[in-house]
């Protein structure tokens, strides 16, 4: 199995499971006040550390959570709910994860009033249509650094400016940019382990000093009171080491990424390109061709792991929001194909998976 | 004799061999099971087959959502809920209470038995610990569900201490787990669902009811430590019972000592001695023992659960749990005894 899906998730690196199969036996409760107990504490402090090392942030606050889904939920319902009464819209993007769309969406009937912008063909906001969007009015502006459909990084320092200029609070799912791309400069910053490498069931938010949200949950108190649950020092660990390594190779990583994407775009000179080419993690490579049944294709190329848009819509067989919002019509959308790669893909693989892309997209044609 | 000896399994249990193993083979198999492709799959089967071997392990027919923990089954259930009015325990856990105003409130006896008002509103959610984290009192669910259900209500059963140990209670609607209080993975708990009517769905993974890339390799140890037998309670019963006399006979106070309880967790007052004191003394001892729930053992609060009974300030001040499992052995009480006994005489010479 080839395996090209580094947008859904990322294979464990040796070196976590390793920390985190030590980590196993520190069994005590980080909570607890007793030896054991601070032994774990000991293990998520120092991933803490880790990740905020990685993250570049020597101040705020960082708080452990089960995911990026639960990091988005919490800044997003808590910024809204912190905001002063004349603030009642969130502002985000359509091209955004449905953890951040759907929960900016469900706003709307606490009486908050989502402004979803839309994106230019190559997948990029209009900074135009976001500086007429962004005033007095908006509690937060939420955008994602880089898509995890189509790969394209926004204008997104730009867009957190002019947030500042009217004391909008800033959230950014970093997700796919953390420990490959500098981090955005964002009130706050929504990150999870399993797409560095890293184990599924941990995540973080990073808030900035004096930015405060209320909990979603309540429980026992921990990580500030702001996320209860009793923490995996495990998980934790995990996370940590995985962020320590991403930083450590982030310049092999990337090259690393560039020398498969040049190679990439040779395979697949033929295809279109989704979104922008230039403003883009080039990890990601989203393509497509007309008159193909990308679905079909996916399922007849059995050795290859593909896929047509993120992990989450894969089974719902509804079309791609992201493809959608950059123009694509459903035809076209549906010859879309989504191929991720990073640190474990080797060239020949990917030689060999596009040999197998190009023939059953050739089988295809033929057929039709 | 051993270097540490760990009582505090009510705070987490050590994980168990088996579910280590588990958790290994599910950190090899490291794809989204979420996604289409063979590997995904192959990652789905894994996390479906954990869910079916907790359901039989549980003897539960109805929907299991996997969660972070039993808080955010406690949040799901209770942040979610399509209940009229909800009602809780006065000695529940905090991420229950702070659900629910204090007018909602379930007053317990000086055992700490929950009392169910006279009239319940239909359409009312109960919500009521099996067994208490800091007394190992356990509710007497079964009886209570039937009440709740003649009134037209619901039960939602925080399980997070009792799963693995007692038998689900029959009745309840709703149950939140923990897999790391019964020898599995911290970081994964479930919401048990016998009809999801019962609460509003969200979008995303677990059958719309949980948004967040699902974590298999813990579900699977989650499933692993549910199937380990719990043969080692019976000597966990006897020892509990003989600490509670030998306590008793030094001096002691055990706390609701006449209730029904959990036989891995004691909870006991040394008179005169603050908890604190005694934790300290333990830990230099290298026995890790709590005061309360290891959330708010680092907060000096008073245990509103011992309020809740009736408890003065001071009385409750002094109280420390010890909780037993699976790697407990005879030599473990026997230390914690000798202890208990050499801090009371020593406090008390001074």
């Amino acid at each position: 199995m080839i395996y090209l899906d580094y947008q859904a998730t990322t294979p464990l690196a040796p070196e976590v499971a390793a920390a985190m199969t030590a980590a196993l036996d520190h069994y005590g409760n980080p909570n607890s006040a007793h030896r054991a107990g601070r032994i774990a504490a000991a293990d998520v402090e120092l991933a803490r550390d880790r990740v905020m090392a990685a993250l570049g942030r020597k101040n705020g606050r960082l708080i452990f959570t089960s995911g990026a889904t639960e990091a988005l939920n919490i800044a997003i319902i808590g910024a809204a709910r912190a905001a002063p009464s004349g603030r009642r819209r969130i502002v985000t993007l359509a091209t955004e994860h449905p953890a951040v769309l759907d929960t900016v969406l469900s706003l709307r009937q606490a009486g908050y009033e989502p402004v979803i912008l839309p994106v230019e063909d190559d997948g990029l906001v209009d900074p135009d249509i976001a500086e007429a969007a962004i005033d007095g009015r908006a509690a937060l502006l939420a955008v994602m650094q880089v898509n995890n459909e189509i790969g394209v990084i926004q204008p997104i320092e730009q867009l957190l400016a002019l947030a500042r200029s009217w004391n909008v609070r800033t959230l950014c799912d970093a997700v796919q940019g953390f420990g490959r791309l500098p981090t955005p400069d964002a009130d706050m910053i929504a990150i999870t382990a399993h797409k560095i490498h890293g184990p599924k069931g941990v995540g973080a938010l990073w808030l900035r000093d004096g930015v405060d949200v209320p909990p979603l949950m309540h429980g026992g108190g921990q990580e500030g009171g702001l996320r209860p649950g009793t923490l995996s020092p495990s998980l934790c660990a995990g996370f940590g080491v995985a962020a320590q390594l991403a930083a450590e190779r982030r310049t092999a990583d990337l090259a690393h990424v560039e020398a498969l994407w040049a190679r990439a775009r040779i395979l697949f000179a033929d295809w279109t390109v989704n979104g922008s080419i230039d403003q883009r993690y080039h990890g990601n490579l989203n393509i497509r061709r007309a008159g193909l049944d990308a679905a079909r294709l996916v399922s007849q190329v059995r050795n290859v792991a593909l896929s047509l848009g993120s992990a989450c819509a894969s089974g719902s067989g509804r079309p791609s929001h992201v493809l959608r919002a950059i123009g694509l019509k459903e035809a076209e959308a549906r010859g879309a194909l989504r191929m991720g790669f990073g640190r474990y893909t080797r060239v020949d693989q990917l030689e060999e998976a596009a040999a197998l892309i190009n023939e059953a997209a050739a089988m295809q044609r033929a057929v039709a | 004799m051993k270097s540490r000896i760990y009582l505090d399994h009510a705070a987490t249990a050590p994980l168990l061999d088996s579910a280590r193993a588990a958790m290994l083979e599910g950190f090899a198999r490291w794809a989204n099971p979420s996604s289409p492709h063979a590997s995904g799959r192959e990652a789905r089967a894994l996390l479906e087959d954990a869910r079916r071997r907790i359901a039989a392990a549980l003897g539960w027919e109805g929907h299991i959502l996997f969660t972070s923990g039993a808080s955010e089954a406690l949040a799901m259930a209770l942040g979610r809920s399509t209940a009229s009015g909800i009602l809780a325990g006065a000695t529940e856990h905090d991420a229950v209470l702070r659900h629910v105003a204090v007018a909602q409130r379930l007053a317990v006896d000086q055992d700490g038995l929950v009392r169910l008002p006279e009239t319940i509103a239909p359409g009312t959610l109960v919500v009521i610990q099996h067994v208490n984290s800091e007394t190992g009192l356990i509710q007497p669910l079964d009886a209570m569900a039937e009440q709740v259900h003649a009134a037209g209500g619901h039960l939602l059963a925080d399980c997070s201490q009792s799963a693995g140990k007692l038998a689900l209670p029959e009745g309840a609607d709703l149950i939140a787990l923990s897999a790391h209080k019964l020898g599995g993975p911290i970081g994964i708990g479930a919401l048990l669902v016998k009809d999801l009517a019962l609460i509003r769905p969200v979008g995303g993974q677990e059958q719309g009811y949980r948004a967040g890339t699902e974590a298999m390799p813990l579900a699977c140890g989650f499933a692993a430590a549910l199937e380990a037998p719990v043969a080692w309670l019976d000597a966990v019963a006897r020892w509990r019972m003989a600490l509670d006399k030998a306590i008793v006979a030094a001096g002691g106070v055990v706390v609701a000592g006449d209730g029904a309880r959990l036989p891995t967790i004691g909870s006991y007052r040394m008179p005169g001695v603050s908890a604190q004191a005694q934790l300290i003394r333990f830990d230099m001892a290298g026995i890790a023992v709590s005061a309360g729930s290891a959330c708010s053992s680092g907060s000096l609060r008073t245990s509103h659960v011992l309020a809740a009974m009736g408890w003065d300030e001071s009385a409750a001040s002094q109280v420390i749990r010890v909780s037993m499992g699976h790697d407990s052995e005879a030599g473990d009480i026997d230390a914690f005894l000798a202890q208990w006994q050499a801090i009371a005489t020593d406090m008390r010479s001074r």
